[in-house]
């Protein structure tokens, strides 16, 4: 291996380079002019603070291009990134920013000094190029995935996921039918330039049903300025014997214009596990984004449009048709269709496609006061493939079109020096179509129509130089008006004909016509405080109440889920869960050394879980039946992250995260917690060596220990006589520690140009494991070695 | 540095947009269900017909009906027959039709239990010559007793696998499209 490294670098390394030194100075103002005295700039891996006239000047920066992060209290974090060939000016104003307190959440490196961010950087996110956001948010300790396959990847937040946890793109929040455990973010993860996690219900500006939390994306910033940059990221992997290629570049103007043009291509084939390939689990996208914006003095507007478009193959192996299937799974121990790698997928698959546009608009009628609008258009087709036989072979099983109209306005000003408020009202209107006509199987999420409306108000209060209080409050109405076919046998047995006689409106052979309509009004809020103990040492404090409404799949399913092979069914009298959450942070960062613990308490009342009810006989043999329940549930929890450079080049950075959960209603644990799980790396840095990098990193996941039994007996009749058979569905595979090895270098080329070379190992060891979260660790063993080579160019 | 810049907008462009499209709901009869399977024992001047009919699918609650319209004989010969039905249709479909389209993706099995019976493939094969099982024949032995006879139908078999053609299920492999156990007695007539 090291051979092969040397030779990467070699290969890598014939410019000779030669650092010119430069120095970037400057002035940080508010957008008034006022300087903002005692700002801390980060340039690469300098860094200063502002002084009185809110001037700074930082020396002996090499050519190249630069990341350049600046930070005031109570003022949005700008971050950018300048080329840097000769001694720059760089005069910033900063824009206030009213609801960042709240957010108890960690950054991804403590090393960086700084402790009011909690987010994952571009330079992180870009290791993830040819992956996707669920496996970047990994990241951060108490965020885990839930994940289908390899390339499925749903984000836990401290143990929830789904309609749990809000995503917000670029100021959107994201519906992309996000209630469903396979259906992942589509976002191409090479659009952000910046993502943040709130854990818990705190962000209250986009939402009052965050139980799990928020994952916050945002775009690069581009500069007041006459610039232009770009950067492009190729990846190769050995894993998939595919690779992915992201594009972008960005153009500002002096008079406050710029744009944006991002493209991702993502082509990959069958995976491999590592005795084994993973047959019909390769995938395809093809993103799109493009943003047009002008700065001006007191006012600003932006045009932005993305458009993802994924073709993701599913585990052949993991699609079965009845529970006989299953225990051959299960006992088997490997796929049941095992196949040469191939480029090609088939059914079983997913096909995606999501738009997303907006038009946004603000304007300042004070240095304190911003008025921002906004409307967002989103469409989203999720289409799934199922086997099927004759003329239906070729047609989705699933075809969902989810439009959601949404509007967004948002006031910030200040009360008193000490005071700041922000408040907002929002607005959308949803449309779920299933093209059943397309299909022609029974639409398990049903034609909806959707109506929300929301208000809400942060205010901040500086009580003196350590303490800031924040409280905030939200209102969430939303009425949807649903269309729906049940089965006759069905609606009786669910006694659906005692409760909800009413809502029939047509009746259809063997299915009645229904129309469920539902209103929700809900209340969230927030209450958090942030000490400063000195200036090394932080605490953070929040208690967050969220409402979230049950979600279609947890209303109205009905029907067969294929890879697991049970029948899931949703209920009508299912109401809203609320979560209390509460949160505290310590946080220590100081020259060399840093942690950050996070402990966490959260409880759920009425909160939506599948338990298996009874088993059910049909012409395929025996089904389980899986029902939507409300129970009260209880979650603690406790993140934590360590950050240590213990000599010179070295740095040891590890993060934790555990939690318990149980359900309060029936004594049990919870299905689905993440266990508990530990991340190592220990990097070797040499910025004069072209920034070379090398890390080793251990990522170990215990065996959950604690899990609802769910096992069941059911009559299997392979042999001729009935046997009856224990199912064993609920116990979690083994734990695993997995190594991972990644290094990389930077070198100057074409003189404005920096091109970075990184090589990756993944699963060093070819260790075979299994996942808890994984919905295929029934069927196939998890990933195998991956060898992979990222080229990046920023220019 | 021009070259990458052009570059990154070319690529940037090969993104493709679809349409989007919206529809209403219409009611569906699901094309695929197997709701009825009627296997159909003819020898010894009698015909027997074993039905499992299941008119709510296999994700409605109801559990199949299974009848079976009398005893076998002993000793004796059957010629056996399979009729696969989607009766939640209208008119009712056949997916006998579809499978012997589709014949190499699809195997019948057959168990008796008790040595009460046993069962041979009879033709038509697919066209890779490997047996599908639409056609069979039944044997009963000489004793008589009760037992259950399961029909198991597997989609996309691998019918290469050890002793898959000759009936043996062990390494089959697939998906189970049709399980269905009938009772039966084999009895002097």
């Amino acid at each position: 291996m090291r051979y092969i490294l040397f030779f990467v670098f070699l290969l890598a390394g014939n410019q000779t380079l030669v650092y010119s030194q430069h120095t970037v100075s400057g002035k940080i103002t508010n957008e008034k002019k006022q300087p903002l005295a005692g700002s801390h700039i980060h340039a690469g891996t300098f860094f200063a603070n502002a002084a009185a006239d809110g001037s700074f000047s930082i020396s002996g920066i090499p050519n190249g291009n630069l990341a350049v992060t600046i930070e005031y209290l109570g003022y949005k974090t700008l971050d950018t990134v300048i080329a840097v060939h000769k001694d720059v000016v760089l005069d910033i104003s900063l824009k206030p920013e009213v609801s960042q307190l709240s957010e108890v959440v960690l950054k991804k490196t403590l090393s960086e000094k700084n402790a009011s961010t909690q987010e994952i950087k571009a330079n992180v996110l870009e290791n993830y190029s040819s992956e996707s956001l669920g496996d970047a948010l990994k990241e951060i300790s108490g965020v885990s995935s839930l994940k289908t396959g390899s390339t499925i990847v749903k984000p836990i937040i401290n143990g929830l996921h789904s309609s749990r946890v809000l995503i917000v793109n670029n100021n959107v929040r994201l519906e992309d039918q996000q209630w469903g455990t396979e259906h992942a973010p589509n976002m191409d993860v090479n659009t952000a330039g910046k993502i943040s996690v709130i854990k818990g219900a705190s962000g209250l500006q986009y939402g009052g049903d965050a139980i799990g939390g928020t994952v916050i994306i945002e775009l690069a910033h581009i500069p007041v300025k006459d610039t232009i940059f770009g950067k492009t990221i190729i990846n190769g992997a050995s894993n998939g014997r595919g690779g992915s290629i992201s594009s972008s570049l960005s153009k500002g103007y002096e008079n406050g214009w710029n744009w944006n043009l991002q493209g991702t291509f993502k082509y990959f084939g069958d995976f491999e596990a590592p005795d084994y390939v993973l047959s019909n689990t390769g995938n395809r996208e093809r993103n799109l984004s493009a943003s047009l914006g002008y700065k001006g003095e007191n006012h600003g507007y932006s045009f932005f449009y993305s458009y993802f478009n994924a073709e993701i193959g599913i585990l052949r192996a993991s699609h079965i048709s009845g529970i006989s299937d299953l225990i051959r799974a299960i006992n088997s121990g490997q796929p049941q269709v095992i196949r040469d790698f191939t480029y090609d997928i088939n059914a079983p698959k997913q096909e995606l496609q999501h738009h997303l546009g907006k038009i946004n608009y603000y304007t300042y009628f004070s240095d304190a006061s911003k008025l921002s609008l906004q409307y967002a258009f989103q469409f989203n087709n999720r289409l799934e493939f199922d086997l099927r036989r004759g003329d239906d072979r070729n047609k989705a099983s699933v075809d969902l079109d989810l439009m959601t109209h949404s509007f967004n306005a948002d006031y910030e000003a200040n009360f008193s020096d000490k005071m700041k408020y922000k408040a907002g009202i929002s607005g959308a209107y949803q449309n779920n179509a299933a093209n059943t006509g397309a299909t022609e199987v029974r639409a398990l999420i049903p034609n909806y129509n959707k109506f929300d409306a929301g208000l809400y108000a942060i205010a901040s209060y500086q009580a003196n130089e350590k303490l800031v209080l924040e409280i905030g409050f939200r209102y969430d109405f939303s009425h949807i008006d649903a269309k729906k076919y049940y089965l006759k046998s069905r609606w009786t047995e669910r006694g659906y004909d005692r409760d909800f006689s009413d809502i029939i409106i047509g009746e259809e052979g063997q299915q009645w016509y229904t129309n469920p309509v539902f209103t929700y009004h809900n209340f969230s809020g927030s209450l958090g405080a942030k000490y400063e103990i000195n200036d090394k040492l932080h605490w953070f404090s929040n208690i967050g109440v969220a409402s979230r409404n049950p979600n279609p799949a947890e209303l109205f399913s009905d029907g067969l889920h294929h890879a697991t092979g049970q029948i899931e069914l949703g209920d009508l009298r299912l109401q809203r869960e609320v979560a209390l959450k509460m949160s505290t942070a310590l946080n220590y960062a100081a020259e060399g050394f840093a942690f950050e613990i996070n402990p966490y308490f959260n409880t759920v009342s009425d909160f939506k879980i599948l338990v298996p009810t009874t088993i059910i006989l049909s012409n395929r043999g025996p089904f389980p039946v899986w029902e939507y329940r409300q129970v009260d549930a209880r979650m603690f929890g406790i993140d934590l992250t360590a950050d240590y450079d213990f000599a010179k080049n070295l740095n040891w950075h590890s993060t934790a995260a555990f939690v318990y959960g149980e359900d309060a209603t029936n004594d049990k644990p919870l299905i689905d917690m993440p266990p508990l799980n530990l991340n190592n790396t220990l990097s070797f840095k040499k910025e004069n060596w072209n920034h070379l990098v090398l890390a080793l990193k251990n990522e170990t996941v215990f065996t959950q220990q604690r899990y609802p039994n769910n096992d069941f007996y059911v009559d299997v009749t392979d042999s001729g006589e009935p046997v009856s058979t224990l199912v064993q569905i609920s116990k979690p595979p083994k734990g695993y520690s997995l190594l991972h090895f990644s290094s990389e270098m930077s070198f100057d080329v074409l003189k404005k140009s920096k091109m970075t070379l990184g090589f990756n190992i993944q699963n060093l060891l070819n260790t075979n494991y299994r996942d808890y979260l994984n919905r295929t660790r029934f069927y196939a063993d998890d990933l195998g070695r991956n060898f992979r080579i990222q080229l990046k160019l920023n220019y | 540095m021009n070259v990458f810049k052009f570059l990154s907008m070319g690529l940037a462009a090969i993104a493709l947009c679809s349409s989007c499209s919206n529809d209403d709901s219409n009611p569906v009869n699901e094309e695929e269900v197997i709701t009825t399977l009627t296997a159909t024992l003819t020898g010894g001047g009698h015909t027997i017909t074993l039905t499992s009919r299941d008119l709510d699918g296999a994700e409605g609650p109801n559990a199949p009906v299974v009848t079976v319209s009398g005893n076998l004989a002993p000793s004796t010969t059957y010629t056996g027959s399979l009729d696969l039905l989607n009766e939640a249709a209208t008119p009712a479909e056949s997916i006998t039709e579809e499978i012997l389209e589709e014949a190499h993706d699809h195997q019948f099995f057959f168990t008796i239990s008790n040595a009460l019976a046993t069962t041979a493939y009879a033709v038509p094969n697919d066209e890779n010559g490997k047996p599908v099982g639409l056609n069979f024949t039944l044997t009963t032995g000489a004793a008589t007793g009760t037992g259950t006879f399961t029909i198991i139908l597997r989609h996309q078999p691998n019918k290469n696998a050890e002793g898959v053609a000759a009936g043996n299920i062990a390494n089959a492999g697939g998906e189970t499209d049709i399980q269905v156990s009938f009772p039966i007695t084999v009895a002097a007539q």
